[in-house]
């Protein structure tokens, strides 16, 4: 598949590794400047053009003629909503996306249908990554929580503890614990590695479990892996940024939140947006101004500033002080896979929430979701099954019957309104809604491949 | 001087313009065939004609485009000034008045004060009374358009927070681009009022005539009335109900009127938070009023308690000053309390007087602040008046504007004090006339008048009235030397 990826900025650059990496696809980064493509080129296996992404003859060098997907990310909306009416009236690019941040576009519902902007899909970053916060905090002890099916299934990953009913026990206890509850466990993984999931697999403290419930199920299969606790309700964020703005804007109204903001001006700026947030000026990894607003009593301490350096200082400063849990915005994979677990609670990665957006759209067959887990190494996918079953390789077969790469399993299948768990012997019909879980993301081919009804 | 003369020209053609006033009273006086008090209002436009056109004359080549501080000399000049022109009728047709009781019953009706040296108001002739209240209202007209219009853009007392444009309480306030149209919409918004009032108080039984001169003094909210007894004269609950609410009507911003009229929709009131606020403390005083002097036993049930408490507080808080029972002789609670509500009730832009209710909030939420910052020393924590931030200018404007207004009550209550007037008499006068209210307690309490007060102690009361009128500063700054520095 031919993408052009227009600006190299920090979403560029993750979703062009993202995208180049899979060998299908062909990717060609435009960007103004030259320095960071030189850069990007050396490292990433794809094609670079110099320009104004906006500009007709900078697109047309870049092969816009017979590109599949135009993924405007540069950081101004306005750049990105004019490359993608260009691409749509010059050339008729079939798949449009633009990062677009303000809401005062995307509040607006009627400009992204038909016949208005030339955008097929619109992202918003920020939005994204607070709207993830937001339904982290909403389940508490939640290291990862995504949506599949509209909201009708989660996946939820979650680090055990001893005090977890189930922890030390078997797997199929949980059967006997919760026996009207919906639940499957899809992966465990001990020290880094994946651990085979059976009935009979004992659950350990300190292990990394993502397991699949319908929503309303989820709380109480939590509380089999790790005590319940208590929800937040007084949250301290640091750094007033578009995500802390918006992420406190969400939660003001039902929790109490205070804000520190490094610059007296932005701070300003936002207490005159926020209504019951209290704003603070001054340093987050100032311990003073911690102590003095109590971080010992915050259940929950978020670091969300530009600098992942500071985020990762101040976090650990926070839990030290007191903070129940500390989580930290970290765009490297390699700090997250340092800081996780031992100095911090919770690391967010904006790119691994974000790209997926992008991937549900690149991959063959009818994917509609697709959430990076663990730092990008896995993949939960939401693919739709078409076809009969003489032309698909997955239609009327029982799940023991379908061939599915090493690592990957389908944990969900939702049926209309109904949530179905997976079991050995369960049949797939036209039409259903597949959940599955990769390990191992480099099988991702095989795993769309087998979703394309061949016509 | 160049400014003085161009200001001298301006006045001049108000006061041509308002010798038509005058046609009022003369229409009135021939209707009703008092031919021999005429004398006085011919006197009186014709003087205004002549003045005026005289004055447009002699400063021809120093008219000019106002500058935005010229304003503050010309509000001052034409206050005074029309002040002695309307005084001129009186002191012709009612013998024996001196000019400083004639002065005094004209600046109360200009001011929408509604205090009254003159007793034996039943049988005055008609052409006069109707005079007095289209002072009133006249007045209050002007304060309207004064508020509105042109103290916003001089930011007054902390009034820039109005001005169209700015960020703000009201920042779709923006009701016309010109001033001249402004000021038009407002009027029509206000003599629609009056009319209504009119027909509201004639139709709930009072005369014609009354119901006219009463609608005048209730929109103004000036307290005039054309009985000594004031509103107890009516004895009839329905006419103190349509003045209830046409007061609270007087007391909202007209600016907030005239929006929720061109759009139809009643919820600009909720969101307007001075009278969202002015109301909740009105209606909460009315309750805590009644329950007491009925505990108190002034009257027999608690019904008639409530009639005259609301009519009293409302009255008050709204700085009309009708008087439908004597509250001088309530527990003393009472009283008291009608003059604090005076103080801080009133919206802007209304024809209500005081510290105005914008900047009570401001000032209350400034407090708060001021103790957020105590427990959260690096919080950032802007004053908020329905959901906009408020410039810490504005917030200074509004201290000094509280300075200048308490400094102003006890220099004018320590020379009342000084002619020999005791103490509860002075400071309720000097409140009251501020406020432009009207009665205050004691010797000028609500069954009383001011008559009783000399030539000395009426002019500082007109001091009072005037400075409360013009919101202080507007007079103040033309006493500091930089403003007549080149």
């Amino acid at each position: 598949m031919k993408i052009l990826i227009l600006g190299a900025g920090q979403v560029g650059r993750t979703a062009a590794y993202h995208l180049s990496r899979e060998p299908a696809n062909e990717v060609t980064v435009v960007d103004t400047n030259e320095d960071v493509l030189r850069d990007l080129q050396d490292r990433l296996d794809v094609r670079a053009v110099a320009g104004n992404g906006a500009y007709p003859a900078v697109l047309e060098t870049a092969g816009i003629a017979d590109t599949d997907i135009l993924v405007a990310l540069t950081n101004s909306d306005e750049i990105n909503i004019v490359a993608c009416e260009i691409a749509h009236t010059l050339w008729r690019t079939p798949t449009k996306i633009a990062r677009i941040r303000a809401p005062e576009y995307t509040s607006r519902e009627q400009l992204f249908t038909e016949n208005a902007l030339a955008v097929d899909v619109w992202i918003s970053p920020e939005q994204l990554v607070t709207e993830y916060i937001a339904r982290l905090l909403s389940y508490p002890g939640a290291l990862q929580v995504v949506d599949f099916a509209d909201g009708r299934v989660q996946l939820v990953g979650v680090r055990t503890r001893r005090d977890g009913l189930l922890v030390g026990r078997e797997l199929r206890a949980l059967r006997e614990h919760l026996p009207d509850t919906e639940a499957r466990v899809a992966a465990i993984y001990r020290n880094e590695r994946l651990v085979p999931a059976s009935g009979d697999t004992v659950i350990e403290e300190d292990d990394e479990i993502f397991f699949v419930a319908a929503s309303d199920d989820l709380r109480r299969v939590l509380a089999e892996l790790r005590r319940s606790e208590d929800p937040v309700r007084r949250l301290v964020i640091a750094g007033g940024g578009n995500i802390g703005l918006r992420l406190a804007r969400t939660l003001e109204k039902s929790n109490q939140v205070k804000l520190i903001e490094r610059d007296a001006q932005r701070a300003r700026r936002i207490s005159e947006i926020l209504e019951n947030t209290i704003v603070l000026n001054g340093d987050a990894a100032d311990e003073e101004l911690l102590v003095e607003e109590n971080i010992d009593s915050a259940d929950v301490f978020a670091a969300l500033t530009n600098s992942e350096e500071a985020n990762v200082l101040s976090a650990m400063l926070a839990k030290r002080l007191g903070a129940r849990r500390v989580m930290a915005l970290i765009n490297r994979p390699s700090y997250g896979q340092l800081m996780e677990n031992h100095s911090l609670d919770i690391v967010i990665s904006p790119q691994t929430i974000t790209i997926g957006t992008l991937l549900a759209h690149v991959r063959r067959g009818d994917v509609v979701r697709v959430h990076s887990l663990r730092r990008g190494a896995a993949e939960a996918i939401e693919a739709v099954v078409h076809g009969t079953h003489s032309r698909s390789r997955v239609v009327g077969r029982a799940l023991e019957q379908i061939e599915l790469p090493q690592g990957a399993s389908i944990v969900a299948i939702v049926r209309g309104d109904r949530v179905i768990m997976a079991h050995h012997d369960t049949t797939i019909e036209a039409e259903d809604h597949v959940i599955l879980f990769l390990s191992d993301r480099r099988h991702i081919d095989a795993v769309s491949r087998l979703f394309q009804s061949e016509s | 001087m160049r400014s003085l003369l161009g200001v001298l020209s301006i006045f001049g053609s108000l006061l041509t313009g308002f010798a038509l006033l005058f046609l009022l009273p003369v229409l009135t006086g021939l209707l009703y065939g008092e031919i021999a008090s005429l004398r006085g209002f011919v006197a009186g436009a014709a003087i205004c004609v002549a003045a005026g056109l005289l004055l447009r004359l002699a400063t021809r080549p120093y008219r000019y485009d106002l500058r935005p501080r010229d304003a503050y000399l010309l509000i001052t000049v034409s206050w005074l000034a029309i002040g002695a022109v309307a005084a001129v009728p009186l002191l012709i047709d009612l013998p024996g008045l001196s000019f400083t009781r004639a002065y005094f019953e004209a600046m109360s009706g200009l001011s929408t004060t509604g205090a009254t040296q003159l007793s034996g108001l039943d049988t005055l002739p008609h052409s006069i009374n109707i005079w007095r209240h289209s002072l009133s209202w006249v007045g209050g007209m002007g304060i309207i358009v004064l508020a509105v219009a042109i103290l916003p853009l001089l930011g007054v007392g902390g009034m820039q927070l109005y001005r169209a444009g700015a960020p703000g309480t009201v920042k779709d306030a923006k009701l016309a681009p010109r001033i001249t149209e402004t000021a038009r919409a407002l009027g029509a918004v206000y003599v629609g009022l009056t009319a209504a009032c009119a027909v509201a108080l004639w139709a709930a039984g009072m005369g014609l005539f009354d119901a006219i001169c009463h609608a005048f003094s209730t929109l103004a909210l000036g307290g005039f009335s054309t009985h000594d007894a004031n509103i107890a004269y009516f004895h009839s609950p329905l006419i103190e109900l349509v003045l209830m609410i046409f007061m609270l009507i007087a007391a909202v911003n007209f600016a907030t009127h005239f929006i929720a009229l061109r759009k139809g929709d009643l919820q600009v009131y909720r969101r307007d938070p001075e009278a969202r606020w002015m109301l909740l403390l009105i209606l909460g005083s009315c309750v805590l009023v009644a329950a007491f002097i009925d505990i108190r036993h002034v009257y027999p049930d608690f019904f008639v308690s409530l009639r005259y408490a609301a009519f009293s507080v409302i009255s008050m808080a709204t700085d009309s000053g009708f008087v439908s029972a004597n509250y001088g002789v309530w527990p003393t609670f009472v009283p008291l309390w009608l003059l604090f509500l005076s103080c801080l009730c009133a919206c802007t832009g209304s024809t209500g007087g005081g510290i105005k209710m914008f900047r009570s909030l401001i000032l209350f939420k400034q407090s708060l602040r001021e103790m957020f910052t105590l427990v959260h020393p690096q919080a950032i924590t802007p004053l908020k008046i329905a959901g906009q931030a408020v410039p810490n200018g504005v917030v200074y404007s509004v201290l000094a504007f509280i300075f200048l207004y308490f400094m102003t009550i006890a220099v004018l209550t320590f020379a009342l004090l000084i002619s020999g007037l005791d103490f509860m008499s002075a400071l309720s006068g000097i409140v009251a006339c501020i406020n432009n209210a009207g009665p205050g307690l004691n010797l000028v309490g609500p069954s009383s008048n001011y008559s009783t007060l000399n030539d000395f102690q009426s002019w500082v009361c007109i001091a009072g009235m005037f400075l409360g009128r013009v919101e202080i500063i507007t007079v103040a700054v033309l006493f500091t030397p930089t403003f007549w520095r080149k």
